[in-house]
């Protein structure tokens, strides 16, 4: 994210325009609701809201009280007007009618809106009728589907798309998907060259081709701004996803969690008795010159600008009146900038690793690269047993298991059965489920009899010389769910030994 | 109503009251016979409950009427011709036995006056609402517009579709279109109209809209329904995970465990069936030891309750989470009691790599070091004893270093590694300068041992003995 320029590069569209266009739908939902009023947000719409409407332009448009909308826990806005920011899912609902119907009970009338992002659907709409309140409530929907992150990056801030449409193949958000490539179309122009691969990749483009086709002869003589557009599916490779990160971004992901783009620094970073709140993007000088750059590297490269930021400071010592006065004006609140910015960062390096210190994360990644570059499987397969022996982590447990199954193509039966039965054994029996859950999702699998490595990589090869370009083709995305990692990693000759080199550097070494 | 009919006649013929004036020439009584029969028809009108609804539809014609029902039928669709001239509100105004006076909005004589200039048998023509707005709400969007309507989130009735092959035309349709919102919204239609028998027979041949009824049904919470779609499609072992899904809603331990007892004879395949037992004998163990230990804690005669107080409760923690628990408080039982590790290993076919590790855990952690010596110590047959272990002593220092084992227990298994550049690396990790300081002689290494001459406390009794080694003329280095 957040390429480097190069100077014949054209300019980035003004992606901006996004984020005015939601907040002027939601202050325009907001005021069909006249009058002071309560507003309940679901936690996943807190992260986008607040990149997208700070409070003090909420509390301007008579937003009294925020509430975090938490089912089981009783309401405590005694407001008369109560507005609700939520997903259309339906145990939204049934928190929003159990309101309502205590009100009732207990005599009591108030105005209820409910805003749904991005769209309402008709289960929601079915539920509300059954509970008896679709008369009482307000129905809108607030159609944001697209938050840039960065100047470079845009996120429909969708995280249950992938358990919807992967594990339960319900194609809800399809339409969603459409809409957003449709505003991006009529904003920006329509995008000349389409290419993509996977199942819900081709239904997302013959939707939105259908969206298109309706709304024919709005847009059609701008200039397109963005020139090719490609579709891909989760699904198409899951390998990426399921590594571990070694890049600063990455493992600042993994230590701190990043949301919507920004970060929540504790104390031990800030080094202060206070949490901070940093926005991670291009415009931090700091992060952006050290955000893709190999963990290894970036201790030393803050150390240096660090020295390099205090030899500016104590050039000011030779400086005459008039040149510090220059100082001062010109630089110093630069320079202030680039101090502060660099203890964050110094102060997180330091947090991430202790933490990956203790956590052993050198025979981690030496593990992954054993499963990657496809050697020493039964040491990478004890190792994982011992993780979940240790009760480490559930979630990495799981994590280098679907990485095992996913690059020899299934686990073989035997270390199937013993790894899951471990796994029930330290994490508890009801992941039972997760099992089912991940078998289904095609993450973790086992392998049937017929399905060896050396059939399945002919097999593939030869599909992978057709060259399909510009075409999006099911065959192929049937069967690359199926086929072996390592036969396409050798045709696209993907290379993991850089990676592997860096890493015996050590960096996490005491 | 209190009047009778003859009441009526006599409040019609009566002199009191003035006659009607038609501007038509028609015979005296068979005008007031019509506007008996009207003003009777309007009465029933004005009975006929606050329906604003059916007044305003109220239909006009002269048609002799058969039944009042069948007016309000026939008008149903059609917006009222007076409409403007009409208030409902008013019509309380008009009760039977006064005359309205002109004042009244129901002036009587308009309201005849329409009567006589419709023709017989003509209804009055619509008026009002505009022909779009009338298409709107009836139902005449072909299969691809209301998919469409459905796409855009417009308010479409299904109603229309009644045939079976309709819904399974409007069925498709939404499927082609690929948005699972409209797929669903069919869905609940089909839902509502169909037999779950014919809705199922559909389904199974119709992957697509099957995985939307699916998560629906799920989303939803109708378990029952769910269960009988999965019985039908013979997909037994979703149908035993979705029911043994619901032991997690069950919070009370006793419920759940009889709620898993249930779930053993589910057609799980012959593994799962292992799992899901030893749910439910874990469970059962469970509820046994937490409420053992939670009189013992209360009693607070033991001392490692006393000295440790329990954080929290054992019920429905993982296996390994309960071992470790059975290590820490009930390490020295015997056998036979329920809350013995040695119990909880032979019921659970624990492996032994994981119950040394469980174990070494437990007592590293209350410092017990002579359990864990007795841990890794075996006798062989000649009665020497022996250190093994089954899970790498480089894992079992890490442990006890963890715990802050001393630097002697420490060095003890350190020296019990085997890989040598794992041992040297240790030690150093953790300053066990005795070991380093043997290692690096065994490997005739003096770089490193002066390298680690630096490392050690200056006249300590490390330092000497390095100084000693190095010293040696016996010993050929080889750096």
């Amino acid at each position: 994210m957040a390429f480097h320029l190069r100077p014949d590069a054209p300019e980035l569209p003004d992606f901006s325009m996004l984020k005015r266009l939601a907040r002027d739908q939601l202050i325009y939902l907001l005021e069909q609701l006249p009058g002071k009023k309560d507003l309940f947000i679901e936690a996943d719409l807190m992260s986008p809201l607040d990149r997208i409407a700070s409070v003090s332009i909420l509390k301007q448009h008579e937003v009294d009280k925020l509430y975090k909308v938490e089912i089981n826990k009783p309401v405590l806005s005694s407001s008369e007007q109560l507005c609700f920011l939520v997903r259309p899912r339906i145990k939204n609902m049934r928190y929003i009618a159990h309101l309502v119907n205590t009100d009732k009970l207990a005599g009591r009338t108030r105005k209820y809106k409910v805003i749904f992002s991005p769209q309402k659907f008709y289960a929601c709409e079915m539920v509300l009728e059954e509970e008896g309140i679709y008369g009482d409530v307000s129905c809108d929907e607030w159609a944001f589907s697209l938050l840039p992150l960065d100047v470079d990056l845009l996120s429909m801030e969708l995280p249950e798309f992938f358990r919807d449409y992967f594990l339960e193949g319900d194609q809800r958000w399809i339409n969603t998907v459409a809409q957003a490539l449709h505003l991006l179309s009529t904003l920006y122009g329509s995008f000349p060259n389409c290419y993509g691969i996977g199942r819900c990749a081709k239904m997302s483009y013959e939707l939105w081709r259908t969206l298109e086709e309706e709304e024919e002869g709005e847009t059609k003589s701008r200039r397109p701004e963005i020139g090719h557009i490609f579709f891909l599916d989760r699904d198409m490779d899951f390998v990426t996803a399921l590594c571990s990160q070694v890049v600063y971004e990455g493992l600042v992901d993994d230590t701190f969690r990043i949301k919507c783009g920004s970060v929540d620094f504790g104390p031990e970073v800030t080094s202060s008795d206070k949490s901070l709140k940093v926005l991670l993007n291009a415009e931090d000088k700091v992060f952006s010159e050290i955000r893709n750059e190999h963990f290894s590297n970036v201790f030393g490269f803050l150390s240096q600008k660090a020295r390099n930021l205090q030899a500016q400071y104590d050039r000011r010592r030779g400086m005459d009146i008039k040149q510090m006065k220059n100082f001062v004006s010109q630089e110093l609140k630069g320079l202030k900038q680039e101090h502060r910015l660099l203890s964050l960062h110094i102060g997180a390096c330091e947090s991430i690793m202790k933490k990956k210190t203790k956590q052993d994360f050198q025979e981690l990644i030496k593990t992954e690269h054993g499963l990657l570059e496809g050697f020493s499987l039964r040491e990478s397969t004890s190792y994982i047993e011992e993780h979940i022996d240790r009760q480490v982590s559930p979630i990495e447990s799981l994590r280098l298991m679907c990485l095992l199954s996913i690059t020899e193509n299934g686990l073989i039966p035997k270390d199937y059965r013993s790894l899951k039965t471990q796994y029930l054994q330290s994490y508890g029996p009801e992941h039972l489920l997760t099992f089912s859950n991940l078998r289904r999702a095609g993450l973790l699998t086992e392998q049937a009899p017929g399905d060896t490595l050396t059939a399945m990589e002919s097999k593939v090869s030869k599909l992978v010389t057709d060259k399909a370009a510009g075409k999006i083709t099911d065959a192929f995305s049937s069967l690359a769910k199926r086929s072996n990692f390592r036969a396409i990693s050798k045709k696209l000759n993907l290379d993991y030994k850089a990676e592997l080199t860096l890493a015996q550097r050590q960096p996490f070494a005491l | 109503m209190s009047r009778t009919k003859g009441d009526e006649e006599e409040y019609w013929n009566s002199s009191k009251f003035k006659a009607f004036t038609f501007d038509d020439e028609d015979d005296e009584l068979s005008q007031l016979k019509e506007s008996k029969r009207a003003v009777n028809s309007l009465r029933d009108f004005v009975d006929d409950g606050d329906d604003d609804d059916d007044l305003e539809r109220v239909n006009w014609s002269g048609e002799p009427v058969g039944s009042i029902s069948w007016t309000i039928k026939e008008t149903a669709g059609n917006s009222g011709p007076t409409q403007e001239g009409r208030e409902p509100k008013n019509r309380n105004s008009f009760s039977y036995g006064q005359l309205p006076k002109p004042t009244s909005t129901y002036s009587l004589s308009s309201f005849f006056k329409a009567l006589s200039d419709t023709p017989a048998k003509s209804y009055a023509p619509e008026l009002g609402r505009p022909k779009g707005e009338y298409r709107d709400y009836s139902n005449d969007w072909s299969l691809c517009d209301t998919v469409r309507r459905l796409r855009k989130g417009k308010v479409c009735s299904l109603e229309r579709f009644r045939s079976l092959q309709d819904k399974l035309q409007l069925l498709e349709e939404a499927v082609s279109v690929h948005d699972g919102n409209v797929i669903t919204a069919v869905l609940i239609f089909l839902k509502r109209t169909l037999s779950k028998e014919i809705l199922f027979r559909e389904l199974e041949v119709r992957q697509v809209a099957l995985r939307h009824l699916i998560h629906f049904l799920k989303e939803i919470g109708d378990q029952k329904l769910l269960l009988e779609l999965f019985r039908f499609l013979d997909r037994t072992e979703e149908l035993a995970l979705s029911h043994y899904r619901e032991h997690l809603t069950i919070q009370d331990p006793d419920k759940r465990k009889e709620f898993l007892k249930t779930c053993v004879g589910l057609p799980f395949s012959a593994e799962d069936t292992a799992h899901i037992q030893d749910h439910y004998t874990l469970l059962e163990r469970q509820i046994i030891i937490e409420a053992n230990d939670r009189h013992l804690e209360s009693a607070g005669q033991t001392e490692i309750f006393r000295k440790h107080p329990r954080k929290a409760s054992i019920l429905n923690m993982p296996l390994v989470t309960t071992l470790f628990y059975a290590c820490f408080y009930h390490y020295s039982e015997p056998e036979g009691t329920f809350s013995s590790p040695i119990n909880l290993k032979k019921t659970f076919k624990i492996p032994d790599k994981q119950y040394v590790l469980t174990a070494l855990a437990a007592r590293a952690k209350l410092r017990a070091w002579h359990d864990v010596d007795a841990l890794f110590t075996t006798k062989n047959w000649l009665g020497y004893t022996k250190k093994r272990a089954p899970i790498g002593f480089h894992r079992v220092v890490e442990i006890l270093h963890k715990n802050n084992a001393p630097v002697q227990i420490l060095q003890e298994y350190v020296n019990l590694v085997e890989d040598v550049d794992m041992k040297l690396n240790l030690a150093t990790k953790f300053k066990c300068h005795d070991v380093v300081i043997d290692t690096c002689r065994d490997l005739k290494d003096r770089q490193q041992l002066m390298a680690y001459r630096g490392k050690v406390d200056k006249g300590s009794a490390e330092e000497e003995k390095i100084d000693t080694i190095l010293s040696s003329p016996q010993i050929r280095w080889k750096n």
